[in-house]
């Protein structure tokens, strides 16, 4: 059945490159989709992936108490939360999707589901904001509170907001590249589906001066693990993780961003993309 | 105090970056970086030579440092890190697959 769905069926989003078709029977709950999904929805796209989604009422169906649960039993893959549970076999890439009407429960199973895919192509899901100025995406990495907003708010008319809250990263054979997604934090703006090799990743640290400052390796290896969305408790793919997690090191810059909130700091990021290699 | 070996578990992953040894363990997410004496004793955790021989052999060769106080931390070193599950100790030698051949 792969790749003869049609947009018909239901909603195609996709993010990254990665098309996945969500089709329920219910027509308000479409709509909720198209609306989340704006500017990511695709109506050419095959879908390599596909979730027929059922939308129960949580209090008799689900235990709104579950933490989040991702087990994979061989190519099967569990998914559970208080707000859903879904079902996702990777070899023929469909799946089953029971939620509340909330859309967050649908953007948790989608995070889930990029995320492994991505792990085993190198690429990942980054706690951090990113924008594309020049023709470059940078990244702008960092806790709750640490400017990953303000520096978005920031940016210049002329640089594309991807996301302010989680960056997808993925690995081509020329280098990585950043990808637009529709997982907005604070600012509540959903980025734009566009892409750009990755010059940068910046650690960001508030200050009271901007400047960028140098990074050791085995620092920026441990900050990327601790922000690198993981959901699965499986050896082999937190492996694949932390070989993906030291490539990236290797291959993109990684810089300490200080930072006053004030839009000066985009012409030092971009002043460090161009001198940095 | 008996012989002791060590070899790399398999839940783990580890490579050389920047000339750093970097490992993490799989089963807790745990993540270490060595220095250089550690990276010596990972590097010869084969399962077969003896922390005395690796001490004597490889670290007291390569540093300026005592065995006695060398082993000393060693053991802790070792101990530190089965904790995490990254190493395997056992006072009989260790056979290790191909797979859990320590990263160099």
């Amino acid at each position: 059945m792969r790749g003869i769905l049609t947009a018909r069926d239901g909603v195609v989003v996709e993010i990254g490159g990665m098309p996945i078709l969500l089709r329920t029977g219910d027509e308000s709950f479409r709509r909720i989709l198209q609306d989340r999904y704006s500017g990511f929805t695709s109506l050419n796209s095959v879908p390599e992936i596909d979730f027929e989604i059922s939308v129960h009422d949580p209090a008799t169906e689900l235990d709104p108490d579950c933490d989040l649960e991702v087990q994979r039993h061989d190519d099967r893959w569990i998914l559970r939360r208080g707000d859903f549970i879904a079902e996702w076999q990777s070899t023929s890439g469909r799946g089953r999707v029971r939620q509340s009407q909330n859309p967050y429960a649908i953007d948790s199973v989608l995070r889930i589901i990029h995320s492994l895919i991505l792990v085993s192509q190198g690429g990942f899901l980054l706690h951090a904001a990113s924008a594309i100025r020049g023709g470059q995406a940078f990244l702008f990495a960092g806790i709750s509170g640490a400017g990953k907003t303000t520096i978005s708010r920031l940016a210049p008319s002329d640089a594309i907001l991807l996301t302010d809250e989680i960056s997808y990263v993925r690995r081509r054979p020329d280098g990585y590249c950043a990808c637009g997604t529709p997982f907005s934090g604070e600012l509540a703006k959903v980025g734009e589906n566009v892409s750009a090799p990755i010059a940068v990743l910046f650690l960001l640290a508030k200050g009271q001066q901007n400047c960028v400052e140098p990074v050791e390796q085995a620092d920026a290896v441990c900050f990327l693990l601790r922000n690198i969305l993981f959901f699965a408790q499986d050896q082999e793919l937190v492996k694949l993780v932390f070989q993906s997690a030291l490539d990236f090191v290797n291959a993109v810059p990684v810089r300490r961003l200080v930072f006053v909130p004030d839009e000066r700091v985009w012409d030092l990021i971009v002043r460090a993309g161009e001198i940095l290699p | 105090m008996s012989e002791r070996y060590i070899a790399p578990s398999s839940a783990i992953a580890a490579r050389m970056l920047g000339g750093e040894m970097m490992i993490m363990s799989a089963v807790d997410s745990t993540f270490f970086t060595l220095n250089e004496v550690a990276t010596v004793i990972w590097q010869s955790a084969d399962g077969t030579t003896p922390l005395s021989q690796i001490i004597h052999e490889r670290v007291c060769s390569e540093f300026d440092v005592d065995s006695t106080s060398a082993l000393y931390d060693a053991n802790d070193f070792v101990d530190e890190m089965a904790k995490h599950g990254i190493l395997i100790v056992s006072d009989h030698p260790i056979v290790v697959s191909a797979s859990q051949e320590p990263a160099r």
